[in-house]
């Protein structure tokens, strides 16, 4: 019988080899996916999961675990089954993105023709 | 970019890397050396993976061991105040290990066979949880410094490669800086109280200084397989280093308060710059954390009960038409 410092250990009368059954797959339900809103006009950002048998569950778990120290205007939660994602090693389809300079304001250099036509139609 | 193409698996330190595809070690490799991090279902070595399971789930289930000898403080802590504090101080803890235990799964082992290890004592956590809380100086003294060592560890490993250890360590900092003002606090309230204050105080940090030397593992000297978990930024930063910054930020402020440090070997060495101190008793060390501690059958005993008589309640929400997937990130 465990004899703790903590009398309220005592009272539990718990055996030193108080062996159980080992927990089985899904004990602990599957996983939802929490987003964080941290004031109304922000975007939601993913900050982690919780794990939780209804949405409703992981609604109340994110709370205690995302929302509980950060100033929060409204939480998501999504389960993980439900996510599609791009693979990693797919970036390189990301890897033209910067090349397009014709879809940027930046891409549009006409300072120098204007320049240039005063100049020459000048007087 | 590390290394080269050819790993040879008759060298010793090879052996961690023994059958990997060298080219994706060596995309792997420069991928952590340009400062990127690792995400959940990027190609790692084997070896990387069960490093990083080994280190965080501990880590986690350090967090709730933890959350133990402090919580039997809670009933009896001095004020309304500080019983409210420290009931925020644990359930932060208890948070932490959600978080910890959310990285570890991104890396493939299932939340139920990591409680699993714990309860049958093949996981370890951290040693000093094997001691008692004699006093509510004790509780004091843990909240302050072994929270202080903790941050000094964690700050170094949230700058490692793994994305989701990471993030997770982002917010579990933040949260520690309230424990660390909040234990800082108690003890300087006890070292500046009565007589009887100060002498209990005193007699929690004699007790508390050689769990507290060995917090952050055996020498470096003793300590194996180093040098390639460092290039992987799964290790930050040697134990001894670490001990080293731990005793340079926290024995002023110990000494501040006059009060003692049981290690009479224990100075600031003017030429290295560094510590001298005794080196501690890993005999001891090894001991306690393999089960021959004061408290490890009551750990765990608690946890097992903890864990039976919740159970009644996963069983009861639990929906057989749902199935597990690996957490994203």
């Amino acid at each position: 019988m465990i004899k703790s410092l903590d009398p309220r250990v005592t009272r539990e009368k718990i055996e030193e080899n108080n062996l159980i059954a080992p927990l089985t797959p899904m004990d602990n339900w599957e996983t939802y996916e929490v987003f964080h809103q941290k004031k109304r006009g922000d975007q939601h950002m993913h900050v982690g999961i919780v794990h939780a048998p209804n949405p409703e569950m992981a609604l109340l778990f994110g709370k205690e675990q995302y929302g509980r120290r950060n100033i929060t205007a409204n939480i998501w939660v999504v389960k993980t089954a439900h996510v599609f994602a791009s693979e990693y090693d797919d970036a390189d389809m990301f890897e033209t993105t910067p090349e397009k300079q014709y879809r940027e304001a930046g891409g549009y250099k006409v300072m120098d023709k204007i320049n240039k036509y005063k100049k020459a139609n000048k007087g | 970019m590390y290394g080269n193409a050819y790993i040879d698996p008759n060298e010793k330190a090879n052996a961690m890397i023994a059958g990997e595809d060298p080219i994706k070690l060596a995309e792997f490799e420069a991928r952590i050396a340009r400062g990127e991090k690792i995400e959940p279902k990027d190609w790692m070595p084997k070896e990387y993976r069960k490093q990083l399971i080994r280190m965080i789930e501990q880590h986690g289930h350090s967090e709730i061991i933890g959350a133990l000898p402090e919580g039997t403080w809670i009933t009896r802590a001095p004020g309304f105040r500080r019983k409210m504090a420290l009931m925020a101080k644990v359930q932060d803890e208890v948070g932490h290990a959600q978080l910890l235990y959310s990285a570890a799964e991104t890396l493939g082992k299932s939340r139920e066979d990591m409680t699993n290890d714990l309860i049958t004592g093949k996981s370890k956590y951290s040693n000093v949880f094997n001691y008692p809380a004699y006093t509510w100086a004790d509780a004091c003294i843990i909240a302050w410094l072994i929270d202080a060592g903790a941050i000094i560890n964690q700050v170094a490993n949230a700058k490692g490669s793994y994305g989701p250890y990471c993030r997770a360590l982002d917010r579990i900092c933040t949260e520690e800086s309230f424990h660390l003002k909040y234990g800082h606090d108690n003890v300087v309230t006890l070292a500046t109280g009565t007589p009887i204050q100060r002498q209990m105080v005193q007699e929690a940090l004699t007790r508390w200084w050689p769990p507290i030397m060995h917090f952050f593992g055996p020498s470096d000297k003793i300590s194996q397989h180093s040098e390639i978990l460092m290039r992987w930024k799964v290790k930050m930063a040697s134990n001894d280093d670490m001990r080293q910054q731990f005793l340079n930020m926290y024995v002023p402020k110990i000494w501040d308060l006059g009060l003692v440090l049981p290690d009479p070997n224990l100075k600031l060495n003017e030429e290295t710059k560094k510590w001298d101190y005794t080196e501690p008793d890993w005999d001891e060390f090894k001991r306690v954390i393999n089960g021959g501690g004061p408290c490890n059958a009551e750990r765990l005993a608690v946890r097992r009960m903890a864990e039976e008589r919740g159970r009644w309640v996963r069983k009861a929400l639990y929906n057989a038409s749902e199935k597990y997937v690996t957490p994203l990130a």
